[in-house]
This record gives structure tokens, C-alpha cells and sequence, in this order.
């Protein structure tokens, strides 16, 4: 039956003219078939005789479920089954990290949106009408919607177990350290969409074997398997998993969402079943970014210097856990900012309620808490009355630094360096006509509007951290092909836009000094790759390649010196062949000629520590990331409208393995930022989300995105592989802090929610002067 | 009901065509043309752009029998057997291409841009593609590769 099926992709085969290395511009492999509309992503996939799945989701954020009565659906002609969590054969709820979220809802169901069935039917209208005819009877229950009243030992429980996910705790130093100067703040943060464009989508073939293969987009391979063969009561051999086109991800696509539901209709029809979200359904299908809920201290000397910081941060985690744990784990042991600070205490909590489910989104836990300890530092520099840029270098994190945590930081962290690059970058002019606040909408020519500039630096951890056995698997083969020796790259981490197999390719054809590579197709025959996630895929990928790649060489070179008959230590490595004492030579195809050199490696990076519970002391973290971002706004004080007039980025991304994706990931994670700081907020009241839609949920247009210079350190980290620092998240924390800054340097509005509102720009109380701009005519 | 149009230049039939289908979802499940996406169906994305008898317009909200008759060119459509348009090339050569998702509905609405206004300055390139979100690139190269195709021939 898979032979039916639309052939997963072809592995990227990259010509034997290319010659492209690590640190060039090298062309994506995927470029000519996206710009064709050629590439398959995982909403194009077909097979004969496929079926169309659906889900029944629950309109309540809380309820019991009394019945569920699935006879009028089954009627309908065309609907081949409904399955509810009694046809799921093996385990009944999985998890990221914890299985604590049935599969298809159980007795209750704990938001809005949570899966109760799945309908296989001939086609999607079918199986859209056949959702609408499950009756589902339920007894609605008052939710808890508030993560702070979820803390209270008297609050309703939305799990039996309890609902605090995790109570992380620092204390490093004076807990009850004074300073001549103390700001105090209270910041909150929206809940935010990864609003990546594919809708999660699949398509699931039964296999002869019992087994079932599956063509998905995803984050994880092998993650994913391993719920879909819990949840199948499958051993995880049997089910098989293709990396399809993935149209974006952003932590979006960690969770599984609809893996288990197409393998388990799969299964039960014994058909190819495909499944594609809408956008709507997509809102209520995957995690959202923690809306948090941030309460600041900050102490200093009258000289700037930090004497202290105490925080407590409060993430709404929703129905189920996800990814909480970690988030929580960032926010706390990144809570201070890429800043040195004798005496820190933390508190971060992350909480059950029925709001959606909170997990991985771009940042991490680490936005949330940089815009609540940017807006300190720009609030400590107020009642300094010093510049805010001073002072974030005045106590700036450098190599050698001691974070909260105890742990040195042992590679560059040019913290200091990068707010001084954004600030001497050359400053916008005036606005160019038509580009005012309100856009082409015509509603100022500069009459109320104000101008205002906003710095903001941060960090990033990357890697999984806190002790957790991360490792990457890559096959490397060289083997004889018709124009010359050809290197197969294998490895199951996901592309998913980021530009991944570009750069496998470049590592292979610089190890190697061969043109011509295959990157396989990411799948489950090779071992796990770990999450493209965490900025951490290419530095675990570029460490597991280059070691692949060196034992590939080995081989080489033992065959060399048994070929030429010589000691193997007097062979040395030259273009394109190996070359032996006095003259002799012999080329990698006469090498490759009797037989391919196959090299499968499973790479860690050094190894990290559990925090202790008591005071987050430890060694957590792999490695941080820096940016540091300047906003310059100008905002129509009458309407609460903001047009960012230019944001300029810097960043050490330690080695630049192709210099174009790395600026690439800059522009568009600083848009993310942006996309946070001005609109993008999944309203939720009473747990009921009120614009699952790309009308009312807005992400940044054309029109919205200013000109963004990048500039891009390289100050290699001498523990990673090729120096390479995890480029992907670090924009997308500092940008929102620095555009926030710049309104309210605009307004003299204090300003501590995002996404600003408005209604929260107009209206304003006492401003700060601002230095009105020139109208442009 | 029966559907018969015209897609990039090739005569195409659909039978047993429900009223309630997009113009979108018989390229992509009828006639077996994947390049128009689904990012929305509901007009706020741009994924879908096609050209309707010259007419740059969502294909999600386009009913299928109102393209009975018509002339469709999608992002297939664009460029030669083997060979890429210059705003195909344009879009490569700046590195605006991330996941490729939003690429087809940028690369059609650029080709009518440039075919409408071939030398537009840069409000004009933001304003011409509002209507089309990409999630990945901040559109910063998006923007390159339209100034870099406005400045070759034969669009």
C-alpha cells in the first residue's frame, strides 16, 4: 500500500560543482523547488485510496464529559469511523516531557479545543460534517483561569496532583541585600502564536507489518515516534517517520498535535489518511508562548553598579505541561539578563490552569523575562538619571563572569561590544511620506507623533540544559559514483526553513573536499537528532557531521597506507586524493572504488548539570547567545499608533557557517520580537480564545517591518564545533524590549504589557519631554 | 457540477465539482497543483495568490465556478520548462526563501507588481505586498530580491 503513496522527498543532492564550505553563502538545495511550487510540504502529500481525518474538539475550557454519541456521524455516508480515547490500544495520554494529556479526552476535558474524537471520511467536507454530528454531551465546570489563583492551597484543581508545574528557585548571595537606589516593577506578556504558515498537517500509510508510516512536519522525529508507538501500544521499529516539508515551526511543532490521531485512524481504517488543520483549528492544535506575569526588584549603587535583583515570575503553563518545566528553567537561571549581579534571588513559578496550553515558542522563557529586566534597567537609569546604554555596560557580562547560577561563563560574551554597535550605527532621518504611524491609512501626517529611540541587549541559552543527555546521530558515507566519489549525509534533524541542509552540506563538502553531496531525507532510520530547537540543531548537527566526517577520513587514510603499502602516519590528506611518502598519490575515487566508507556517530555536547532545587545553583547551561537590539519609533500620540522607523541588530553568532541564512535568522527573529512588542496577543477571557483567525490575530506585514541593518561578531566559542554559537532565538528576545523602550521614550508612558495596546499609549499621564520630529514637508 | 478552465495555458475539466469549493482547493486536490498554498483560506495570508485572466487575486476566495472559463496562472505557471522566472531567481539569489511557504503567493504577487509598475520604489514594493505574510525572513530579503527582479528584462 506505501507504494501508492506520494514518495516521501527525495534526499537534496547538491552538484559536483558546488563548492560551497562552511562560511560562504551557500544556495539552499530546497531554493529551486520552493520558488517553483514544487516542494512537497506536509499539506501536499497523496496517496491512492486516501481518506480525510478530522477532529471533534471540546467548546468548553472545562467540563466532565457525560457521553459521547457517535451513531449519527457513523450514518453518514462516507464516514468510515469515529474514534474516541477507548479505541486508543496503548497508552492514553502522552507529553513532551510528561504524559499527562490524554490522547482523546478522557471523563474531562481541560481547554478549549482539546480533542475529544477523530472522524476518517471520503473527503474533508464529509468528514467536517460529520464532526459537527458527534454529540458530545458535556456538564460545563467553572475553569481556572488565573495562574496566580491556581498557586492558593484552596484554588480548584485543574490535575489531582496539584497544579504548581514547577517552583524554581535561586538564591545566590544577600537575600536581603540593600542599595542606595531600588526600582521596583510589575510587567506582564501576552500569550503569542508561533503563526507559523504550513497548518500542521500528515498523512499516515498502514504498513503490511502491522506498522504504520507517517510523513509529517515536525521538530523531532523521533520524539514524536516515541509517543505515536506508546499511544499505538507499538514497538517503536514498527512505526516509521519521514520528515515531510515543514512550512515554519518556531517551537509550534515540538508537541505532537495530530501524529497519534492520523496513525490511529490509519490503523483502523487500514487506508492512507491525511490530515491538515485550518488556521483556526491550528490556534487550538499546538502550544503558544507562556503569557507571564513578572515582579522586579532592582538595587544599585549610585554609581550604577547592581547591588541586587529579586524577582517572581508567574507562567501560565494551561492545561498541560509540555515543555513548562524547562521554560520555567530559563526564565529563572536567565532571569537577570546577560548581566553581572552579586545578589540575585528568583522565584519562577509555571501553573496548571485551563487556558491553552503554553510551551516552546522562539526565546524560550527567556523573553518574557528580558522584557521585564530591560524595562528595570531602563527604569534604574531613569532614577540614576544616567544614560540607560551606560549603564547596561557599567554591568555588563563579560568571559569570566559569574552567572546566578554559580557557572562560569567561559567563552566570549560580548555583551558591552554589541550595545556599543547598534549605538554608534548611523540614526534614521525623518520619515519618508507615507510611512508615518497609521501607514497608508492616512491618518497623520506627523501632527501628535513623536519620535523615541530604545536599546535592549539578551541572551539565550542554547542547547537543552539543566542535565539533560542531548545528542545528535549522523551517518556519513562516501562512496564511488559515476562523475567521482559522492558523501551521503544522514541525520534525522528537521529542516524546517532554517536552512539545515544547506549547511550539512557545506560541513560535508569542507570536511571531505568533495562537491558532490546527498543530504538524505531526514527520517527514523537513523538514530535521534534531537529537537531543531533551542538554537542548537546546527551546532549539534556541525559537531556530529565533523566527527563523522574525521572518522570517514580515518578509514581513508588507513586504506591509503595499505594501498601504498606505507606506515599510516606518513599519508596526509590533499585535494580530492591522499597522498603518501615520495610522490605517491591515490585518488578518493580509487579509494571509494572497492567499497563505500560508512560512519554513523551519536555526538554530545559537553555535559551539563541539575540546578540544586534549593538555590538553582549549577552548571546549566551549554552555552548563551547574545543580541542586543536599537528601536527608533515614531508614535502617533493622539491614536496609540507605532511605525518602527529602523531597529538595528547585533549579534555574535561565533562562526557564521553561511553568512546569508545567519542574517536571515536575524531579520526574522527581530520581526517576531517586533510582532510581540506591538500586536500579536491570542486574547483568552474565562479560557475561551477570542481570535483564533489571521484577521484578528495580526503578525507583522511588509508594511509593519522597518529597515533592519544586522551586524554580525564572530568570536569563536572554543567549545563548540567550528566556534558556532546558536543564532536563531537570541533576536527575537531583545527586539521587543528595545521597541518597547523607544514608546515609551516617545511618551513617558511606563508602559508594561505587551503587546502595547493603543489604548495604553493614548491618554497618557505625565510625559517626558520628547523631541517632537520635523515634518517631512 | 462540472468545471472547466484554463490553467497556466493547459485546458483542464473537474467533474462532480461541489458548489462550496475554493478556486484554491481544485488546483491543489483536483488538479494535482500543489504550489498554491493554504495558509489561511480566508484572504489574509496571500499563499494562494494566482492570476485570474490577469487578475492577482486569493484563490481561497475565489468559488470554484467562478473560474469557469477562466485563465488561472499559478506559481507553476511561471518561468519555462526548466527554467526559472527572474523573480524566481531574484527570490534565490537574495536568500528570501526560509521554509517557501509564503514563496509561490510572494513570487505571483511580484510578477504582477513588476508587470503593472516595472522600476516601483520601496512604499510602493511594502504596499503592492501587504497581503502577503511570511513568518520566517522579516521580508528584509523579500524586498532585495524585488528591487534586484525590477531590474531585469523581460518580466
Amino acid at each position: 500500500m506505501s507504494s501508492t503513496a506520494t514518495p516521501p522527498r527525495e534526499g537534496t543532492r547538491q552538484g559536483s560543482q558546488d563548492r560551497h564550505g562552511i562560511g560562504q553563502d551557500a544556495p539552499r538545495p530546497d531554493g529551486t523547488p520552493k520558488v517553483s511550487g514544487r516542494f512537497a510540504f506536509s499539506s501536499d502529500l497523496w496517496a491512492d485510496g486516501m481518506v480525510w481525518g478530522a477532529t471533534v474538539r471540546s467548546p468548553h475550557p472545562r467540563a466532565r464529559i457525560l457521553s459521547v454519541d457517535t451513531t449519527e456521524a457513523l450514518r453518514i455516508p462516507g464516514v468510515h469511523c469515529v474514534l474516541t480515547h477507548e479505541d486508543v490500544p496503548g497508552q492514553k495520554t502522552f507529553g513532551l516531557e510528561v504524559a499527562d494529556q490524554p490522547v482523546l479526552a478522557i471523563d474531562e476535558v481541560r481547554y478549549q479545543g482539546e480533542a475529544v474524537a477523530v472522524i476518517a471520511a471520503e473527503n474533508p467536507e464529509t468528514a467536517r460534517r460529520a464532526v459537527a454530528a458527534v454529540r458530545v454531551e458535556y456538564e460545563p465546570l467553572v475553569p481556572v483561569v488565573d495562574p496566580v489563583q491556581a498557586m492558593l492551597p484552596t484554588a480548584q484543581r485543574v490535575h489531582p496532583s496539584g497544579d504548581i508545574v514547577r517552583h524554581f528557585k535561586l538564591r545566590r548571595g544577600d537575600e536581603l541585600a540593600s542599595a542606595p537606589v531600588v526600582v521596583t516593577g510589575e510587567y506582564t506578556v501576552g500569550m503569542q502564536d508561533q503563526a507559523f504558515l504550513g497548518p500542521e498537517s500528515g498523512l499516515a500509510v498502514p504498513a503490511e507489518d502491522g506498522g504504520v508510516d507517517l510523513q509529517v512536519a515536525t521538530q523531532w522525529l523521533h520524539v514524536d515516534r516515541r509517543q505515536v508507538a506508546a499511544a499505538l501500544g507499538l514497538p517503536e521499529q514498527k512505526v516509521r517517520l519521514t520528515l515531510a516539508g515543514v512550512g515554519g515551526a518556531f517551537g509550534a511543532r515540538e508537541d505532537v498535535s495530530l501524529q497519534i490521531h492520523l496513525c490511529l485512524l490509519a490503523l483502523r481504517t487500514g487506508r492512507p489518511v491525511k490530515m491538515v488543520y485550518s488556521r483556526e483549528e491550528s490556534f487550538f492544535g499546538h502550544v503558544h508562548r507562556h503569557p507571564a506575569r513578572l515582579k522586579y526588584v532592582h538595587g544599585a549603587e549610585r554609581d550604577g553598579r547592581l547591588v541586587f535583583v529579586r524577582a517572581e515570575m508567574v507562567f501560565d503553563g494551561g492545561a498541560y505541561m509540555s515543555s513548562t518545566r524547562a521554560v520555567i528553567g530559563n526564565a529563572g537561571t536567565l532571569g537577570v539578563g546577560p548581566y553581572v549581579v552579586p545578589n540575585v534571588c528568583v522565584d519562577a513559578y509555571g501553573l496548571y490552569t485551563n487556558n491553552p496550553p503554553c510551551g516552546a515558542m522562539r526565546g524560550f522563557g527567556a523573553v518574557q523575562a528580558c522584557f521585564a529586566y530591560e524595562a528595570q534597567m531602563d527604569r534604574l537609569a531613569a532614577e540614576l538619571g544616567i544614560d540607560p546604554v551606560y549603564l547596561r555596560m557599567r554591568n555588563a557580562m563579560e568571559q569570566g563572569s559569574l552567572m546566578p547560577t554559580g557557572q562560569v561563563v567561559d567563552s566570549p560574551a560580548p555583551v558591552a561590544e554589541l550595545l556599543r554597535l547598534v549605538r554608534e550605527a548611523p540614526m534614521p532621518s525623518a520619515p519618508a511620506e507615507g510611512l508615518w504611524p497609521g501607514g497608508v491609512a492616512n491618518t497623520t501626517h506627523g501632527e501628535g507623533v513623536l519620535r523615541g529611540t530604545g536599546y535592549a541587549v539578551g541572551f539565550k541559552n542554547v542547547g537543552f540544559s539543566e542535565g539533560y543527555d542531548d545528542y545528535t546521530t549522523v551517518r556519513v558515507a562516501l562512496a564511488a559514483g559515476p562523475d567521482g566519489p559522492v558523501a551521503t549525509v544522514h541525520c534525522a534533524a528537521c529542516e524546517l526553513g532554517q536552512g539545515l541542509v544547506t549547511v550539512e552540506a557545506q560541513i560535508a563538502r569542507s570536511e571531505l573536499g568533495v562537491g558532490d553531496v546527498v543530504v538524505e531525507t531526514a527520517d527514523t532510520r537513523v538514530g535521534s537528532a534531537g529537537s531543531s530547537s533551542a538554537s542548537r540543531q546546527t551546532y549539534m548537527t556541525a559537531g556530529a557531521i565533523k566527527e563523522a566526517c574525521a572518522q570517514v577520513r580515518s578509514e581513508l587514510l588507513a586504506r591509503a597506507a595499505s594501498t601504498l603499502g606505507a606506515p599510516i602516519d606518513g599519508m596526509h590528506w590533499g585535494e580530492g586524493e591522499i597522498l603518501g611518502p615520495g610522490g605517491a598519490a591515490i585518488t578518493l575515487s580509487e579509494l571509494v572504488a572497492a567499497g563505500p566508507v560508512d560512519k554513523t556517530v551519536e555526538w554530545r555536547h559537553r555535559p551539563t548539570q541539575e540546578v540544586d532545587p534549593e538555590t538553582g545553583q549549577g552548571n546549566a547551561h551549554v552555552q548563551y547567545s547574545f543580541a542586543a537590539h536599537r528601536a527608533v519609533v515614531d508614535v502617533d500620540t493622539e491614536l496609540g499608533l507605532v511605525k518602527v522607523v529602523q531597529i538595528d541588530t547585533a549579534q555574535d553568532v561565533g562562526k557564521a557557517m553561511n553568512p546569508s541564512a545567519v542574517v536571515g535568522q536575524i531579520h526574522g527573529g527581530t520581526t517576531q520580537g517586533l510582532g510581540l512588542a506591538l500586536m500579536e496577543e491570542i486574547q483568552v477571557e474565562n479560557g475561551m480564545v477570542k481570535n483564533p483567525s489571521f484577521t484578528d490575530y495580526l503578525i507583522p506585514t511588509i508594511l509593519d517591518v522597518p529597515p533592519m541593518k544586522v551586524q554580525v561578531l564572530e568570536l569563536a566559542d572554543p567549545h563548540a564545533p567550528y566556534g558556532v554559537r546558536g543564532v536563531g532565538e537570541a533576536p527575537t528576545i531583545s527586539s521587543t524590549p528595545a521597541i518597547v523602550a523607544a514608546v515609551r521614550a516617545a511618551t513617558g508612558r511606563a508602559l508594561t504589557h505587551v503587546p502595547l495596546r493603543p489604548e495604553d499609549i493614548v491618554g497618557l499621564g505625565a510625559k517626558r519631554p520628547a523631541r517632537p520630529v520635523k515634518k517631512a514637508r | 457540477m462540472q468545471l472547466r478552465l484554463t490553467v497556466n495555458s493547459a485546458p483542464y475539466e473537474a467533474d462532480d465539482v461541489w458548489e462550496g469549493e475554493s478556486l484554491l482547493f481544485v488546483l491543489r486536490e483536483r488538479l494535482g497543483l500543489w504550489g498554491s498554498k493554504n495558509a489561511c483560506e480566508q484572504g489574509e495570508c496571500g499563499s494562494c495568490s494566482v492570476l485570474m485572466d490577469g487578475q492577482l487575486v486569493c484563490s481561497c476566495l475565489v468559488a470554484a465556478g467562478q473560474a469557469q472559463d477562466r485563465h488561472i496562472v499559478t506559481v507553476e505557471g511561471l518561468g519555462e520548462e526548466g527554467r526559472l522566472s527572474p523573480v524566481q531567481e531574484a527570490f534565490l539569489a537574495a536568500g528570501a526563501v526560509q521554509c517557501g511557504f509564503c514563496t509561490p503567493g510572494l513570487v505571483v504577487a511580484t510578477q504582477d507588481l513588476l508587470r503593472h509598475n516595472p522600476a516601483p520604489t520601496d512604499l510602493q514594493i511594502r504596499e503592492a505586498l501587504a497581503g502577503n505574510l511570511c513568518r520566517c525572513t522579516g521580508y528584509e530579503k523579500i524586498l532585495d530580491a524585488v528591487r534586484a527582479a525590477a531590474g531585469m528584462a523581460e518580466i
